[in-house]
C-alpha cells in the first residue's frame, strides 16, 4: 500500500469499541514478535496481542487463551470498527505494522484527543482515519460507551463531523491534503512522480551546491 | 538589512525543499536513507510490484540489526535458528543484491545497529536529511543533520522518489545548563528531560538541544540525547555544529576528503541557528544537581532519581494520570514508597542504539572492573553497537573486564532493546537496561524494564539491585 491506492474513506458508520488508555504505544498495538513477517498482511489476529490474550503470542499460533477482561473480547464490541482511545495514541516505534494490524482487524477509524506523529502519518498512507477530537468530546463518548447498548458513530470526512447514536455531535480538524488523500485513495508515489522534473532539477542544483553528498 | 532569524532546522529544511506537490504537501529531498531487515521488505516488494527502481541507489545504506541473534555467528545466515528472522535477513540480502544497494551483511565487521553504523562510517553528515524506517533515526541529529524515523510506506516512497512528503514542524529549543556531576551522564540528562516535558511534550516539533551541558557532551553523548527525542514525541532532535563534531567526523570512510572536506566544513558552520532566531517553544533544564535517573513505570516520562522512592498514584495531579500510574505500578510489580535503590533485578542489559558505543562500554567497564555480577542475576549482557565497536573494545581489553565479572559478551545488534531475537525477559523478570523504551512487554512478554545509563546498569549488575553508581567512586 506504500505507493498503491487503498479503499477510499468518505462517510463511514461503525460501532465503537472503547479502549480507555492514554499513551497506547505501537509495541502494544502489535508486539515485536509479529514484525518478523516480510508481508503486509496477517497482522489483524495479533492486534493488541498481549492485552487480548493471556498466553504469549507467536507468529502463526492458534488456540489462544482469550483474556475475557480486555475490551476487544467483550461480546458487545465484537463487530466494532471504530476505536475510541485516549491521548497520544500510537506513540513509540515507527512500525507501520501497527496501522496494518488495526486495519486488518477491521477498524477503519480511530477517535482520540491526540496522536503521535509517525503513527498519524502512517495512518494516511494506508487509508486509516485518525480523528482528533476535543478531550471533552472523547470523555462524552467514553460515557456513552459505558452503557449496555452499543454506540454507533457516523464519521463524515467530507463534512469533518462525527455524530454518535448517543447524541454526541462534533466537528474535527484535519488538513486538507491529508483529507483529500483519504477521500481519493490516490497513489502517493505516483502523485510525487508527477513532479519528477522538479525533483531532477532540484537534484542537479543540490549536487552543485553540496557535491560531498554525492558519491556517484 | 533585517537580521537572519533561521534555526538550524529551518536552514536544513529550506535547503532540501524540492517544492510543493499538486496536493499542497511539501517534498523534502533526502540525502541518506538507512535500511534494515524489519521495516524494508514490504517496501522493496512494493517497488518490485510497481516495477520501480531506486531513485538514487548510492544514497542508500543497509545493514541487519533488529531480528538477528547476538550469539555465535560463525555459520553466517544459515546459523540463524529462527526461520522467520532468517527469512527477513535473506530477503534483505536479496533486495540489496537486486537493487545494488551498499550493504553490511551479518558477517561484515561494519555490521551493527543502523544508528551506530551510520555515524561510525561518516555516512551521517551535518546538514543532511536522513531517514530510516526506525523511530530512533533522531539519533543522527547529534551531527547537525535533520533525521526522521519513517514508516514502511515512506521507505518505499523515499526509495522511489528520493523525497519525503512532509509538513514542516515547529521549532522547540531545549537549553540545558550546568555541569553534569560525577556518575551522571547524557542518558540521565535525556531521561530527566523527558520526565520534564512528557512523552508527547514535543509532538509536532523538531527539538534543538543547546546550552553548556550539551556542548560539553561528547559526540557519542549527544547521540544518546538525540536518540531519545522521539520518546519526548519529537520526530527529530538536533544539535548545532562545532569543532568537536568536525574532529569526530574527519577521515571517516564516507566523509568527504581533501578540498571537498574543507568546502563542506565551511558550509556546515553556516547552518548553526542565527542569533535572532525565534522558537515556538522553549524549555530550560539545569543539570547541576541532577542525580542518576531511572524509570519506574511503563513509559519514558515515568522517571525518578536513583536516591528517591517509588511515587504513589496520589502524587499525580489529575485523576487520569493517577490511574495511569496505578496501572504502571501494578505492571511493574512495585509499591509506592519503596526505595528505588533496593529494587532487586533479574537481568541487566547494556546495549541498544541509545547506549552501545565505545564510550558507553568504557564507562560501564570502569565501574565493573574488579567486581563480579551479583549471583542473583539470571543474566547480564553486553551487546556492542557494531562489529567495529566490538573490535575496539576488545583491543582495549574491555571484553575481558566484562567477561571476568560474569557478563556475556555478545555480537552486535538491537538485541534485548526490543527482544525480537532470543535476548529477552521472561514474564515477571526485571531488568536494568540502557535502552530507550520501558513499554509493557517491550523487552519480552510481561517483562519489567528500568531505563538507566550504562554506568548505572553496571553498578546495578554488581549489586543485583538498582544502584547509585556514585557509591562506586
Amino acid at each position: 500500500m506504500g505507493g498503491s491506492a487503498f479503499p477510499v474513506f468518505t462517510r463511514y458508520t461503525g460501532t465503537v469499541v472503547p479502549l480507555d488508555r492514554a499513551n497506547v504505544d505501537t509495541d502494544q498495538i502489535i508486539p515485536k514478535q509479529f514484525l518478523k513477517s516480510i508481508k503486509r498482511t496477517g497482522f489483524g489476529e495479533n492486534l493488541f496481542d498481549s492485552w487480548r490474550y493471556l498466553d504469549e503470542g507467536t507468529i502463526g499460533k492458534i488456540d489462544r487463551l482469550i483474556n475475557p477482561d480486555f475490551v476487544l473480547n467483550d461480546s458487545r464490541y465484537k463487530e466494532a470498527t471504530i476505536l475510541l482511545a485516549r491521548r497520544n495514541f500510537g506513540c513509540g516505534s515507527s512500525r507501520e505494522h501497527a496501522v496494518w494490524a488495526i486495519l486488518q482487524y477491521g477498524i477503519r477509524c480511530v477517535l482520540a484527543p491526540s496522536y503521535a506523529d509517525i503513527f498519524y502519518n502512517n495512518s494516511f498512507n494506508n487509508g486509516l482515519l485518525p480523528v482528533e477530537l476535543e478531550e471533552s468530546v472523547i470523555d462524552r463518548l467514553f460515557i456513552e460507551t459505558s452503557q449496555p447498548s452499543p454506540v454507533t458513530v457516523v464519521v463524515d470526512l467530507r463534512q469533518q463531523t462525527i455524530s454518535s447514536s448517543g447524541g454526541t455531535v462534533a466537528t474535527f480538524e484535519i488538513d486538507s491534503t491529508r483529507k483529500q488523500r483519504l477521500l481519493t485513495g490516490m497513489d502517493n508515489i505516483a502523485l510525487t512522480l508527477q513532479h519528477q522534473e522538479l525533483i531532477e532539477e532540484f537534484e542537479v542544483a543540490h549536487r552543485r551546491q553540496m557535491p560531498w553528498l554525492f558519491s556517484d | 538589512m533585517t537580521p537572519a532569524t533561521q534555526t538550524i532546522y529551518d536552514k536544513i529544511w529550506s535547503s532540501h525543499l524540492v517544492g510543493t506537490r499538486s496536493d499542497g504537501l511539501d517534498l523534502l529531498y533526502i540525502d541518506r536513507h538507512l535500511l534494515h531487515e524489519v521495516t524494508s521488505p514490504q517496501a522493496f516488494e512494493g517497488l518490485k510490484l510497481a516495477r520501480r527502481q531506486p531513485w538514487r541507489r548510492t544514497s542508500n545504506l543497509a545493514t541487519v540489526d533488529h531480528a538477528i541473534p547476538t550469539t555465535d555467528r560463525s555459520d553466517g545466515v544459515s546459523g540463524i535458528q529462527d526461520p522467520i528472522a532468517k527469512e527477513q535477513v535473506v530477503t534483505l540480502d536479496q533486495n540489496c543484491r537486486d537493487f545494488q544497494i551498499e550493504y553490511f551483511d551479518l558477517l561484515d565487521e561494519r555490521q551493527g545497529i543502523v544508528h551506530v553504523v551510520g555515524p561510525e562510517q561518516g555516512a551521517t553528515l551535518p546538514g543532511m536529511t536522513i531517514v530510516c524506517g526506525d523511530s530512533h533515526t533522531s539519533t543522527h541529529g547529534a551531527f547537525g543533520a535533520l533525521a526522521h524515523g519513517i514508516g514502511t510506506s515512506e521507505v518505499e516512497h523515499v526509495l522511489a522518489t528520493q523525497c519525503l512528503v512532509q509538513q514542516k514542524s515547529k521549532n522547540f529549543k531545549i537549553e540545558v545548563s550546568g555541569d553534569l556531576g560525577p556518575g551522571v551522564y547524557a542518558k540521565d540528562l535525556i531521561l530527566a528531560l523527558i520526565r520534564l516535558i512528557g512523552t508527547a511534550g514535543a509532538t509536532g516539533h523538531t527539538i534543538e538541544y543547546t546550552g553548556k551541558a550539551i556542548s560539553d557532551l561528547s559526540i557519542e553523548g549527544r547521540m544518546t540525547v538525540c536518540n531519545m527525542s522521539i520518546e519526548g514525541g519529537a520526530r527529530a532532535g538536533l544539535i548545532g555544529i562545532d569543532d568537536k563534531l568536525i574532529e569526530y567526523l574527519e577521515a571517516r570512510p564516507f566523509a568527504p576528503k581533501g578540498a571537498l572536506w574543507k568546502q563542506a566544513v565551511d558550509y556546515w558552520f553556516t547552518l548553526n541557528t542565527d542569533d535572532a532566531a525565534v522558537y515556538d517553544q522553549h524549555r530550560i533544564l539545569d543539570v547541576s544537581s541532577l542525580s542518576p535517573q531511572v524509570s519506574w513505570g511503563t513509559n519514558p516520562e515515568m522517571v525518578v532519581d536513583i536516591d528517591a522512592t517509588i511515587p504513589a498514584p496520589t502524587d499525580f495531579s489529575d485523576a487520569h494520570n493517577s490511574e495511569i500510574a496505578e496501572r504502571s505500578l501494578s505492571y511493574m510489580g512495585l509499591t509506592a514508597g519503596m526505595a528505588v535503590n533496593e529494587i532487586q533485578l533479574d537481568k541487566v542489559f547494556i546495549g541498544s542504539c541509545t547506549n552501545s558505543r565505545i564510550e558507553d562500554l568504557r564507562e560501564a567497564s570502569k565501574i565493573v572492573k574488579g567486581h563480579r555480577v551479583a549471583s542473583r542475576l539470571k543474566g547480564a549482557y553486553i551487546v556492542p553497537g557494531s562489529g567495529l565497536v566490538k573490535r575496539q573494545a576488545e583491543q582495549e581489553g574491555l571484553d575481558e573486564v566484562f567477561k571476568n565479572a560474569g557478563f556475556e559478551w555478545r555480537e552486535p545488534g538491537c538485541s534485548m532493546c526490543l527482544a525480537m531475537n532470543d535476548d529477552r525477559l521472561y514474564p515477571g523478570e526485571r531488568c536494568a537496561s540502557t535502552s530507550n523504551r520501558n513499554f509493557e512487554g517491550r523487552q519480552g512478554h510481561q517483562g519489567r524494564t528500568h531505563l538507566v545509563s550504562p554506568a548505572t546498569a553496571a553498578a546495578s549488575a554488581i549489586r543485583g539491585t538498582l544502584s547509585d553508581v556514585r557509591e562506586f567512586f
